[in-house]
């Protein structure tokens, strides 16, 4: 067996600098190569999720709004058909109280605030449990909120006297759900309030 | 060498898996193994990372003085999972949302460390690189039977296949589930290897 290179400061910490400078070079190299993919990834995966969530559109424009009390803004999607009329907004809405923390949710609201669809972007769910929120609130789902109004429909879950069914055994998941959605609903008023003072 | 590569094939399938004869790398063990397709892929990936890192190890371990070795291994493991991640995110964007949390912890699974210290670092890069195949396979073997174990039993489905309406048993999707799962099919296939 070949010679064991010697424990001596010298041969350590140049073993250790050559491995961690190869090691940093190959990473750049990677990253180089990925990030345009990655990004291409994201950016078509929004613009799938806006197409699922809203009826039919000739044009989008993507403004950001800010909801009270939050630090970030949010993305809207204003969605307008041939005429140049709004058809719907798709928000990407989100909320920091999921069993895991953060959920992100695209949201696609008509003009007079009915939800058209949604599509969960970012979970960290339980899975088999509070990540079923993707299927779970769909039309044929069983807590069904397409079609529903948030300004007129009560979107809480039916422990918090809703009218939204919770998933099974993920309260908390459903209620972040619900949480998102509110949200969405009142950074679509403020996009809407938005686009008609233009 | 044929004998020896049999002889490392079933060390790494059977007679030291991985998961359920080491008991090694229970943390993406009882996390991901959901469902079936998760098992396999976070099995595959460790694959990767495990071949990688005992070829790359196993070249250089002459040059690796004996007390920063682990330091030294650790950065060639990191080097390999990042790059693992940074590609999965960019051409399999699916199964990197399902499996993206765990990806990072393979740095941290002792099975890589474990084969590097105990494989790569006193044997040829040919039969390190095996070692990492066949060590990897025993785990993927693994991940996968529990994720179909609880899979089944759980959600009622095989590999995304539903066969019954509604849910199953959740407790199998769940944490206690993997534990239980674990336990009863680490002792079938201990059951098997003692006789």
């Amino acid at each position: 067996m070949a010679k064991k290179a010697e424990s001596t400061l010298l041969n350590m910490v140049l073993v250790l600098t050559i491995i961690a400078v190869v090691s940093a070079a190959a990473l750049a190299m990677i990253n180089n190569v990925t990030e345009g993919p990655i990004k291409d990834a994201k950016q078509a995966k929004t613009e799938a999720a806006i197409k699922q969530v809203l009826p039919k559109f000739a044009s989008l424009k993507s403004t950001k709004v800010l909801i009270e009390g939050d630090k970030d803004s949010t993305n809207c999607n204003l969605a307008y058909d041939a005429q140049n009329n709004l058809v719907g907004i798709a928000v990407e809405g989100s909320t920091e109280e999921g069993f895991s923390g953060h959920i992100g949710i695209m949201v696609g609201f008509d003009a007079e605030g009915n939800i058209t669809g949604y599509n969960v972007l970012e979970t960290q769910e339980t899975p088999g449990l509070g990540s079923k929120a993707g299927e779970w609130f769909q039309k044929d789902g069983k807590g069904n909120v397409i079609g529903k109004n948030p300004g007129t429909n009560n979107i809480t879950v039916s422990k918090d006297g809703g009218e939204v069914d919770a998933i099974t055994a993920a309260t908390i998941s459903s209620r972040a759900f619900c949480n998102a959605i509110a949200r969405s609903y009142q950074a679509f008023q403020l996009a809407k309030g938005g686009s008609n003072n233009e | 060498m044929l004998q020896r590569i049999g002889t490392i094939a079933k060390n790494g399938l059977i007679k030291e898996n991985p998961t359920f004869v080491l008991v090694l790398g229970m943390c993406p063990t009882l996390g991901v193994t959901t469902s079936a397709i998760n098992g396999m892929g976070m099995g595959l990936a460790t694959t990767f990372v495990l071949m990688m890192s005992n070829l790359v190890i196993s070249c250089l371990k002459s040059v690796i003085p004996d007390k920063v070795r682990i330091p030294a291994f650790i950065v060639i493991i990191a080097t390999f999972v990042t790059m693992l991640s940074m590609v999965m995110e960019a051409y399999l964007p699916a199964l990197f949302e399902s499996l993206g949390l765990f990806i990072p912890l393979i740095v941290v699974n002792c099975i890589v460390l474990a084969r590097a210290e105990s494989f790569a670092s006193k044997n040829s890069p040919f039969y390190s690189l095996m070692d990492g195949l066949f060590m990897g396979l025993g785990f993927t073997l693994a991940l996968t039977l529990l994720g179909l174990v609880r899979e089944l039993l759980g959600s009622g489905s095989a590999f995304g296949m539903k066969f019954i309406e509604g849910d199953a048993m959740l407790l199998f999707v769940l944490a206690p589930g993997g534990f239980i799962g674990l336990g009863l099919l680490s002792a079938i296939v201990n059951h098997f290897r003692n006789k």
